[in-house]
């Protein structure tokens, strides 16, 4: 039921208030006295032998302080990658060397080549124009099949060819599958593209380094969504800085989509700069870098194939993919065509057996990683796509077909053949309610109507299953990450009763000052007012991981609710001083110690101020304060799913495909705040059919981006989308974790693709036009209209 | 942006002065030169403004037609326009948003004369003149390719002047990023015949498909059009829509236009 506070309510955001008012602190707002700034020189061709830099005529522009190339950067390592995958032949994955700044070649349009660092950004800009670069530019690579064929340029000199690894998963299944497809009565086979994109927060990236000569201490603000994995990755890897004298702060950052996972070079420069430099040194990415240095997302080439039985059982699932690791491997770029992909081949299917191939791709295009979903949106738009086509095929049901190869209710834990093992579920529960929310029993009178009037209608479902949560280190350690990824929380309870919250998990746009603040209210019974959350700074917070992977609730959530129930046994053993009772006697109720069973209390603060002002207090077992960390590491990921509707009227003459309707009906098990839930996915609905209707990061065959501004790359807008109708009624909480909580920040990017393309094929099927089977993302007009003419 | 002296004359002789300086550059509402400069591709030493004009802005009814001053926001021209030439005044409403359409300007469009602009198409269909300090120039004269027009160094447009036709219709099909006319058709009826002008697909920059117009000119209604091949020129082709997309997308919107008209 809704309340005023605590687990439930749909509370207003907090941190909006400062958001819309203009007081948000994004980096960009921070400005040290004595700063200087950056500019980065970026390379303009895709690939290319950097022969010299000619810096004389810059360095002596007014107000340059220092120009930087590779040369200057002595004793700096190269940016790491946090995942090694294993290849299908048990051979390491080939990692190149990633460069703060580019040595002896350039390697995609937007690689750094220097930096000028300079009183004014527009002397930087100024100065930078006088550099004299001379690079002898060479064949690109941007087909993957291209890169991947005999004799093809190689993108770095030193791996054997152009390929990164040829995981297979699971490999010991690889026979099996290939004879349930000898076997199967039906095979259906789909070769489609999940289109290149670029994330485009609304906050450009920024980095700002400062040094302090007396303490040797560095810090770096920056725009990031795991402020300790960049101090672990820079400070370890990059520039050798121990965490001691290394602070990172990411205060509010203004949306991230994955981008701001990633430990970047600009990062690294203005740290190392402001050391060398004693001086601070600002970097301000323009919308033009972003598009060319955030690293993008998807980029997936996979034939996909589906066996099944006469019953129209699926028996078997075979891909194969080509994924774009772009010209360097981002910090967790070999992990998403992988174990965030493979994993999840299963969907909501109990198809028994399964086998993925994915050969990850070096090309000379900006490096590709994880992308709100993350490899989860790949594997769903494969599978739901291909259903779609199976159902079709077989002249049956999209529905009916899915439903009948739905994991069951009662078949849960359901252990898939690709690794994970499904804590909970109910699919046909999610699907019965998108089919009531979005009247499928009235569209085939709306596609009558829509007919009248020259327009084609089409209505598509697609079931969709994330692994969140991320992740049990254990599991994924074996896998081949190079970090734990836990979550921590630091509880301290002030003396009047207030808390401060301290957690590793970083909002950038999710809201948890609101909710984290509700988790506690709940759980101590005062006013969510008392609550403050404090993150985002490796300074105050413990050792965390930051948020991605819709994991901060289900995580760094999970990790604050140990903490406080430390603060609340030790709080009871006060209380029960305080009462002359057992500990065990001790009942905490809506701000409130109480001997079970007679009147006699305590309030929270009447504790909290013993805990601080010791004076009757056991001092003899007990030590004063009141304050306590937990880390959180999962056992198991979580796995939100559901069910997508997409209502969509195609215009035959244009190939204007316009989105009617969408409905979304989520299983995210408890949820907090369901305002916030339902505002996160309809922000992942407005990118997954961006995705499938609007945007295409797109090269030329010489490596040069074509869609390298907002001109080019079609962003989502308001009048692109219809009224959302969410639904997370059908709940079935994670069994495994203390709030019952899945996740919801990714879901709408992953379900939406999917339903989109099939009601757009629906509705070009329904006009009687069956060959048309598959139109690649996006779907723009004129690709519809292609396909139709 | 490098750094530049700027002026803002309030008379359009101040203003051809102004423009003779070495590197001097008009500056209208700035909604394509400042991006520009921003980006470092343009670095005009002087920029000379013509907003500051009085005599080059305003709608008004005159001899022959609507006299709509050079330096007239987009969005004064929706609102104003409405009354005498609503097509005009709808195509003014529907360019970029309200910022854009706030401070960019008629004669600033023209000037620059954009293969994807909209308002090219209003003045070749409705066989406007283009006023400038020197001359007035027939549409059919002004228009000379991509961004590229009779107007000469230091010439300054001051005023279109818009016959009315009987019925008129623009109807533009969105580049799907920009929202620039990805094709763009303006169709209007006079008493002497159809004009049919295209924008976004040639690539030539805007043209009048002249074998619509004698079809239409036959009789105006959409099923004149239906047996025409689309237009011969050379169409645009790029990530958004193919030569062959573009064409036949003109064939659509023009039929579209005149059932709209």
């Amino acid at each position: 039921m809704p309340k005023d506070g605590g687990i439930g309510a749909s509370t207003k955001r907090r941190e909006d208030v400062r958001f819309l008012t203009g007081k948000g602190r994004y980096t960009d707002d921070i400005n040290i006295r004595g700063q200087a700034y950056a500019h980065f020189v970026r390379s303009d061709m895709a690939h290319g032998i950097l022969n010299s830099i000619d810096t004389a005529a810059a360095e002596a522009m007014p107000g340059v302080i220092k120009v930087f190339t590779a040369a200057d950067l002595a004793g700096v390592g190269g940016i790491p990658t946090g995942w090694q995958v294993t290849d299908r032949h048990g051979k390491p994955m080939q990692e190149p060397k990633h460069p703060v700044l580019a040595e002896g070649k350039v390697r995609h349009v937007g690689d750094p080549i220097a930096v000028v660092v300079a009183e004014t950004l527009d002397q930087a800009r100024d100065a930078a124009e006088m550099l004299d670069i001379d690079i002898t530019e060479l064949p690109a690579v941007v087909d993957m099949r291209a890169a991947l064929a005999e004799g093809a340029p190689k993108v770095h000199d030193d791996l054997t060819s152009n390929l990164c690894y040829d995981w297979g998963f699971v490999e010991e299944n690889k026979a099996a599958v290939d004879a349930a497809f000898a076997s199967a009565a039906h095979v259906v086979s789909l070769d489609l593209v999940n289109n290149r994109l670029v994330a485009n927060p609304m906050e450009p990236r920024v980095a700002v380094g400062d040094f302090e000569d007396h303490s040797g201490n560095s810090t770096l603000y920056t725009t990031s969504q795991n402020p300790h994995v960049i101090r672990l990755l820079m400070g370890a890897f990059v520039l050798g800085i121990p965490e001691s004298k290394l602070r990172v702060v990411a205060p509010d950052v203004g949306g991230g989509f994955g981008s701001k996972i990633y430990h970047y070079a600009e990062e690294a420069f203005v740290t190392f700069a402001a050391k060398q430099l004693k001086r601070p040194v600002k970097w301000t990415s323009t919308r033009s870098e972003a598009f060319m240095s955030d690293a993008h997302g998807r980029d997936h080439v996979t034939k996909i194939e589906l066996a099944l039985d006469a019953d129209h059982n699926f028996t078997a699932l075979r891909t194969d993919t080509y994924a774009n690791m772009g010209a360097y491997l981002s910090t967790f770029a070999p992990c998403i065509p992988t174990w965030l992909h493979g994993t999840l081949m299963a969907g909501n299917y109990k198809t028994p057996l399964i086998y993925v191939n994915v050969k990850a791709v070096f090309t000379n295009t900006v490096p590709v990683d994880a992308y709100r979903g993350a490899g989860r949106p790949e594997a769903t738009f494969q599978l739901e796509r291909l259903v779609d086509k199976a159902a079709r095929q077989l002249g049956v049901s999209p529905v009916e077909l899915r439903r009948k190869n739905f994991i069951k209710p009662d078949q849960f834990p359901y252990q898939t053949p690709v690794a994970v093992v499904y804590d909970t579920g109910n699919y046909d529960a999610t699907m019965d309610k998108l089919l009531e929310l979005s009247d499928h029993a009235g569209f085939a009178a709306r596609r009558a109507e829509s007919a009248a009037r020259g327009k084609w209608r089409g209505f598509g479902v697609a079931s969709y299953i994330e692994a969140c949560g991320i992740a049990p280190s254990n599991l994924v350690g074996q896998l081949g990450a190079r970090a734990g990824l836990y979550e921590s929380a630091t509880v301290r309870v002030n003396a009047t009763g207030s808390i401060t919250i301290f957690t590793g998990s970083h909002s950038h746009g999710q809201g948890h000052e609101t909710t984290f603040a509700q988790v506690v209210s709940e759980m101590i019974g005062i006013d969510a007012g008392q609550v403050e959350i404090v993150h985002g700074d490796t300074s105050n917070t413990p050792m965390g991981m930051g948020t991605y992977g819709s994991r901060s609730l289900a995580v760094g959530g999970s990790a604050m609710v140990k903490a406080l129930n430390k603060v609340i046994n030790k709080a009871k053993k006060i209380a029960g001083h305080l009462l002359e009772a057992s500990d065990e006697d001790i009942v905490l109720k809506d701000g409130k110690f109480t001997v079970a069973g007679t009147d006699k209390s305590v309030d929270w603060s009447g504790v909290t101020l013993a805990a601080y002002v010791p004076h009757n207090y056991p001092l003899d077992s007990l030590e004063p304060g009141l304050e306590e960390t937990a880390f959180y590491d999962p056992s198991n990921f979580t796995y939100p799913a559901g069910a997508y509707g997409c209502e969509v009227e195609v215009d035959p003459e244009t190939g204007k495909v316009t989105v009617l309707a969408f409905t979304a009906a989520d299983d995210f098990g408890n949820v907090v705040n369901p305002m916030i839930v339902e505002g996160q996915v309809h922000g992942g609905l407005a990118q997954g059919i961006g995705q499938a209707l609007l945007e295409n990061c797109a090269y030329d065959a010489e490596g040069q981006l074509l869609s390298a501004s907002f001109m080019d790359y079609a962003m989502p807008r308001a009048d692109d989308l219809p009224m959302f109708k969410v639904d997370h009624s059908c709940v079935t909480p994670c069994t495994h974790n203390p709030l019952g909580v899945k996740g919801c920040g990714e879901a709408g990017a992953i379900g939406s693709p999917p339903a989109l393309v099939n009601a757009v094929i629906d509705a070009i099927h329904g006009a009687g036009r069956t060959d048309v089977t598959h139109i690649n993302m996006p779907l723009t007009p004129a690709r519809v209209w292609s396909a139709l003419n | 942006m490098h750094n530049f002296q700027f002026v803002k004359p309030t008379t359009v002789a101040d203003a051809v002065a102004a423009l003779e300086h070495d590197g001097a550059q008009a500056l209208s509402g700035g909604q394509t030169l400042i991006p520009t400069m921003k980006q470092r591709l343009a670095a005009p030493e002087v920029l000379v403004s013509l907003t500051g004009i009085d005599a080059m802005k305003g709608v008004c009814k005159g001899d022959g037609g609507l006299h709509i001053g050079a330096a007239t926001p987009h969005a004064v021209v929706a609102r104003e326009a409405a009354a005498y030439y609503p097509a005009l005044a709808h195509l003014a409403g529907h360019i970029g948003d309200p910022a854009v359409r706030s401070r960019g300007t008629i004669g600033g469009s023209l000037a620059n004369n954009d293969p994807s602009a909209c308002y090219p198409s209003a003045v070749l269909a409705s066989d406007a003149v283009v006023v400038t300090n020197k001359r007035q120039i027939a549409a059919d004269d002004y228009f000379q390719g991509l961004f590229s027009t009779a107007l000469q160094l230091g010439e300054i447009i001051t005023e279109i002047r818009f016959p009315i036709p009987e019925r008129a219709a623009y109807v533009k099909f969105d580049q799907p990023a920009s929202r620039f006319a990805l094709v763009g058709v303006f169709v209007a009826k006079f008493a002497g015949g159809v004009r049919v002008a295209v924008t976004g697909a040639g690539e030539e920059g805007v043209f009048r498909w002249k074998e619509a117009e004698a079809a239409l000119s036959a009789g105006f209604h959409m099923a004149a059009i239906e047996d025409l091949a689309p237009p011969k020129q050379r169409m645009i082709g790029d990530l958004h829509g193919t030569p062959e997309y573009r064409a036949q997308m003109v064939k659509v919107m023009t039929k579209r236009a005149v059932g709209a008209a």
